[in-house]
């Protein structure tokens, strides 16, 4: 079986361990360089556009907006976000399935660094291709193509940046957020960043436009440098910085290692990475085969993020949800893919838990594995609604169903046999600790309690309900 | 669930000469049992951008009609405050309440640099933030950091809603969101949660900080805030008729609570969706109907059991809407707006300074002239007497209107 280090590699590097990774007891330096190897090839584009919504598009991409009618806009609206969604749910579906496991988990992180919101699936798609393709390459390119992505310059209001009327937003939110961090420039060189991404734009179908017209070509004085700076030149100067490196590295070190940063770790991982030329797999090689990296300080101390949690179990125990099911968790949970709060991203660690937040991922196994239902309510989104009572998503019931063994909460289907044959030769007096090890990375505080409550009438059902009882723990939401 | 001592005197101003007496005299108590003085605030968040301009309606401005051929309300349809200043139809009820000079209106309230998307302005809302900062931390919740630190029950802040919102998210301690008391109760109350807390709390691990420890504490603290609330609900439930709607059911929950002895000083409700792009007058009717018809319910209830003047109910939507009505008898995205206040203990009551100006647009927009922070600061300090500073990270002038 898969020892603790090797766990802790696949929570934090990957979205945790399968079956067959669980029965993996190779060792580490082997384990990651399969991770890596598997994570080799360029990713698949993802498209989830169906022909209902191609035929709102014309050749050139344009959509026919101004030919329609109310009825048919609102159509394509939400047309557009159900397809949104079930891009969601098609790359929630890689990460749970995927072999690239490695690449799969950095993109999701990329996708709350570089946070965006559109409207367009297309532009979406678009960035989400961009993220996952570089995930794992140079973030100089990862950056710049981030920047130059109809999604990010739409979000951050970068059309409205003209020459003699700029707008500072895409500007600030680059150096504060995706690159330098506060108090690292002044307001003086975010209006001079803006003058420099002056006519950068998308057209309809998404591709980059430079709009000669709108650049303003003028000498600006940006971080010390004085020239007549593109958008490529600011960005360019921005990587020049240590900093940028700093402020990545150590983003990456309390998203992956802890929370708590310790400065000696991440003073050598931004030198090397800013020596590396950005290197974003050099800067992963250079953590996961750090001893430090597996030191109990590290492990079992940090919450999962809403889609590690749903992303988790399922690798573990193979089901089949409802689409619903699993946005409505999202919803709750705080955590909808292609919806973060705002371009800051998810905050993550604490903020993840409240009174609610807690009781849903402690009920969250029951109601899976069809012994509960999910009796509440996501808060509505008006930027998703927009102006509707509701956005498609089935209702949830709102009263607990008084026979909870009703056929109708059985809206999902548990591949319990592989998971059960990961237990087949261990002897029943030590299937508790072994079961716990397994799913755990911290040693449970309360084991009694658990003891006592399972089913102990055959082996499969005490697998099962101890498996179940242990996902619903504190400790199941650390890893 | 066991009350310590120790949390009776956190529990503050509450209701301490009334708790310390034996139960059998206060069973001879006047029905208004929570003695006087003790300010409450009940928030009602307006979701989706409620359209201002229709609201209290400028009823005297040519310009107002002039860009809304179709949406606008005349003088004669909608209830006449002042000669200028009329209020929507459908909220005869506010009428009332200011003709008995228990509702205050706040006109043109914003802040600098507005933004026009729903999340991001409902977050600078929430988080009392600057338009280009990114908090993780709500102001209620950052009050709660305030008053409640080591309390063992962060019921201080209340939200009635499944889902808790990042206005009473605090960096230390969070409010607690439930649609109703039974509700939360009946989640919380499953065995193997029971049993889990139960342990824990046999490790006496109260020092312990690993994260986990954190989640195990949050429970422990769910669970006896469901008890809490839940025993608190039954104490003196509100035997008043509400409206049968999602908000008429929140705000009888609140006035139940508000009677009883519980230690909850700020409460968080939501109504919506007020996002009137597309046929604007049938939405915002009904959604009035439900708020009218809510509040008066709730401030009659509140009168009769004497609260009236130490609850202040506020509300307030994430932007105004633009002033020139759109091409679908709708309206699109805005900023300023204006927020009611109601309270028997208003200082200043009526319209409280004047209607946005329709001459001086930004952009088809108005220009805010008070900043909502000002109005968090003027509660903040006046009603809840808590530290601003530590809320909002900087002394704000305050209103008079408390």
């Amino acid at each position: 079986m898969a020892s603790i280090n090797n766990q802790h590699l696949l929570w934090r590097a990957a979205f945790g361990p399968t079956v067959s990774l669980a029965e993996n007891d190779t060792k580490i330096q082997k384990l990651f360089k399969m991770l890596t190897d598997d994570s080799k090839t360029t990713p698949t584009y993802i498209n989830v556009a169906d022909e209902n919504l191609l035929k709102y598009y014309d050749d050139s991409g344009n959509y026919r907006l101004k030919d329609l009618n109310e009825e048919d806009r609102k159509q394509f609206m939400r047309m557009q976000r159900k397809a949104i969604n079930q891009l969601n749910i098609t790359w929630l579906n890689e990460m749970i399935q995927s072999p690239a496991q490695l690449r799969e988990k950095m993109a999701f992180f990329w996708h709350g660094h570089f946070a965006c919101r559109s409207n367009n699936l297309f532009f979406n798609q678009l960035l989400l291709h961009t993220i996952r393709k570089n995930a794992l390459g140079n973030f100089a390119t990862l950056l710049k193509e981030v920047s130059q992505s109809a999604a990010m310059l739409q979000f951050l209001n970068n059309q409205q940046n003209k020459k003699n009327a700029p707008n500072e937003n895409f500007a600030r939110e680059v150096m504060e957020l995706f690159t330098l961090g506060r108090g690292n420039y002044s307001e003086k060189d975010i209006k001079e960043a803006a003058r420099a991404f002056t006519g950068w734009t998308a057209d309809a179908k998404g591709q980059f436009v430079f709009r000669k017209n709108n650049h303003d070509s003028g000498s600006k004085t940006f971080l010390n440098k004085t020239g007549n700076f593109t958008g490529d030149d600011a960005l360019d100067i921005i990587l020049n910085e240590k900093q940028t490196a700093k402020f990545i590295a150590a983003k990456i070190y309390r998203y992956f290692v802890n929370e708590i940063e310790n400065p000696q770790h991440i003073d050598w991982l931004s030198k090397r990475f800013y020596d590396n030329n950005y290197d974003i797999s050099g800067l992963l090689h250079d953590i996961y085969n750090s001893k430090w990296f597996y030191d109990s300080a590290n492990i079992g101390t940090k919450i999962k993020s809403p889609i590690e949690l749903i992303v988790g179990v399922q690798r573990i125990l193979p089901t089949q949800l409802k689409n619903d099911l699993i946005l409505n968790f999202e919803k709750i949970l705080g955590q909808q893919l292609f919806y973060p709060p705002n371009v800051a991203g998810w905050p993550g660690g604490k903020n993840w838990i409240d009174s609610t937040t807690l009781m849903t991922r402690m009920r969250m196994p029951k109601i899976l594995f069809n012994d509960d239902i999910l009796n509440i309510q996501a808060k509505a989104d008006d930027d998703q609604l927009m102006g509707r009572k509701s956005d498609g998503t089935e209702d949830v019931p709102q009263k607990k169903l008084s026979n909870k063994k009703n056929p109708s909460i059985n809206q999902s289907q548990v591949q319990w046999g592989s998971y059960i044959e990961l237990f087949s030769k261990t002897p029943r007096n030590l299937l508790f600790n072994t079961i716990s090890n397994q799913l755990l990375q911290l040693p449970l505080k309360t084991p009694q309690v658990i003891m006592d409550m399972v089913n102990q009438s055959s082996k499969d059902d005490f697998i099962k309900s101890v498996t179940i009882q242990l996902m619903s723990t504190p400790e199941y939401q650390m890893c | 669930m066991l009350f310590k001592r120790k949390e009776f005197l956190q529990i503050g101003s509450l209701a301490t000469a009334s708790l310390m007496m034996p139960k059998f005299l206060r069973a001879f108590e006047s029905k208004t049992m929570v003695p006087a003085g003790n300010k409450v605030v009940v928030v009602l968040q307006l979701s989706g951008g409620n359209d201002g301009l229709n609201t209290i309606i400028p009823v005297r401005n040519d310009i107002y009609y002039k860009l809304r051929p179709t949406l606008s309300i005349k003088k004669e349809n909608a209830n006449t405050l002042t000669d200028e200043v009329s209020l929507h139809p459908a909220l005869k009820g506010f009428k009332s309440l200011y003709d008995e000079g228990n509702l205050g209106i706040l006109n043109n309230v914003g802040y600098p640099n507005p933004d026009r998307s729903h999340f991001r302005s409902m977050d600078i809302w929430q988080s009392a933030s600057n338009s280009n900062e990114y908090v993780h931390t709500g102001w209620i919740g950052r009050y709660l950091d305030a008053q409640c630190n080591g309390c063992d029950h962060p019921t201080q802040a209340m939200e009635v809603d499944d889902v808790l919102s990042l206005a009473l998210k605090g960096n230390h301690l969070n409010g607690i969101a439930m649609q109703d008391p039974k509700k939360l109760f009946g989640t919380t109350n499953e065995k193997l949660f029971r049993a889990l807390n139960n342990q824990y709390k046999n490790l006496h691990e109260d020092h312990a900080e690993a994260p986990v420890d954190y989640l195990y504490k949050t429970m422990a603290q769910t669970l006896s805030s469901a008890d809490y609330i839940f025993k608190e609900s039954k104490t003196r439930p509100s035997g008043a008729t509400y409206p049968n709607t999602e908000l008429g059911k929140g705000l009888k929950t609140i006035s139940s609570l508000i009677s009883s002895d519980i230690n909850t000083k700020v409460y968080y409700i939501s109504l919506g969706s007020f996002d009137t792009h597309v046929g604007q007058q049938n939405q915002q009717e009904r959604l009035f109907q439900q708020l009218n018809d809510a509040v008066v319910a709730f401030t009659d209830d509140l009168k009769k059991n004497g609260r009236m003047e130490d609850v202040l109910l506020f509300t307030f939507s994430e932007f105004g809407r633009r002033v020139a009505q759109n091409a679908s008898n709708g309206t699109d995205h805005g900023t300023a707006n204006n927020m009611f206040l109601i309270s028997g203990g208003l200082k200043q009551k009526g319209i409280l300074n004047p209607m946005p100006g329709l001459i001086d647009l930004k952009d088809g927009d108005l220009n805010y002239s008070v900043d909502f922070k000002n109005v968090y600061a003027t509660i903040i300090d006046k009603w809840l007497q808590a530290d601003m500073v530590k809320i909002l990270g900087k002394q704000y002038d305050t209103l008079s209107f408390i």
